[in-house]
């Protein structure tokens, strides 16, 4: 993972992609959404939907799944390249999360995300606060998933 | 049970909610699937973390409130979903071991414009540990169904 300094507003990133089985949708809407139009084709085709859909819970937590395993990725180019690895920090939150369209079974939803805003914090001046765009396409190259996220990242000249 | 509809929410304190116990190994499950940070996963990198001990994801978090907020009525409502989440807050580590109770006010019911026999309850969920502090806070609206006669022409 890159430092604070390293990181430009604007810079965008794609960081991967994953398709929803109506078997995955239904064991995580069974532990934490079980409604019945997450659980259920015929419900779920009735519903607003109109078809087995993914939790949105579902849907944000793979986008966390793949953002930590590109890092991961990130993490093992830098090391390769002998630098740094800068330990990224906790998350105090997101904003603007929208579920803008189902992602129904069978969906495969590509996930990508652009640097917004980054500042310095005063009350802890080894740490700076990042804020990304987090955004999720469909396969019909429609915008299912969007939000803004927020966290600590290492500075590498602190102060 | 009598389903819950529009009329039903009302700005104001709506109910409490829980506890629900929250145990290591289904911080590690989550963790493991969802968010394998070292900080969620590892003893001693967690101690290390600013979170100083091993925590729960946020996700996590979020999905036991969806679960609560399922529990506690949204199961019994005439729910057809949410357009998302206004604002999510993570304002102290989910830990091994902890009972979470769930607040829900009313911020705001309004009939949708679009679908005259919806209308738009947006709700504030606060999750407290057993020491009453706060772990998060979050926003969001749900679409819910009028009654029958609300929304008849």
């Amino acid at each position: 993972m890159r430092f604070f300094e390293d990181i430009e507003i604007g810079a965008q990133r794609e960081f991967g992609s994953f398709t929803f089985t109506a078997a995955d949708i239904k064991r995580f809407a069974t532990q934490f959404d079980p409604q019945r139009f997450h659980l259920d084709e015929e419900a779920g085709r009735k519903s607003l939907f109109g078809g087995l859909a993914a939790s949105g819970w579902h849907v944000a937590a793979v986008c966390m799944k793949l953002l930590v395993a590109d890092g991961k990725r990130l993490t093992a180019e830098a090391v390769a390249r002998g630098e740094q690895v800068a330990v990224w920090g906790p998350s105090p939150g997101f904003r603007e999360l929208r579920w803008i369209k189902p992602v129904l079974a069978g969906d495969t939803v590509s996930f990508s995300n652009q640097v917004e805003t980054k500042r310095t914090s005063a009350k802890r001046p080894e740490w700076g606060i990042l804020q990304a765009r987090n955004t999720g396409i469909n396969q019909r190259g429609e915008v299912v998933f969007t939000f803004l996220a927020t966290a600590f990242v290492p500075r590498r000249n602190p102060g | 049970m009598t389903t819950l509809t529009f009329e039903d929410f009302t700005p104001g304190h709506f109910g409490t909610f829980g506890p629900r116990h929250v145990t290591r190994e289904d911080i590690l499950a989550f963790a493991a699937e969802f968010d394998p940070q070292p900080m969620h996963l590892d003893e001693a990198a967690a101690n290390a973390s600013m979170l100083k001990g091993l925590s729960g994801s946020g996700w996590h978090l979020g999905s036991i409130m969806m679960r609560m907020l399922f529990d506690g009525f949204i199961g019994r409502t005439a729910s057809l979903g949410s357009p998302g989440v206004n604002e999510m807050r993570w304002l102290a580590p989910l830990r091994p071991g902890d009972d979470l109770t769930l607040d829900v006010d009313v911020a705001e019911a309004r009939i949708s414009n679009s679908r005259p026999e919806t209308g738009i309850v947006t709700f504030k969920g606060t999750i407290r540990n057993a020491a009453g502090m706060v772990l998060c806070e979050m926003e969001s609206p749900i679409i819910v169904r009028r009654r029958i006669e609300a929304g008849a022409k």
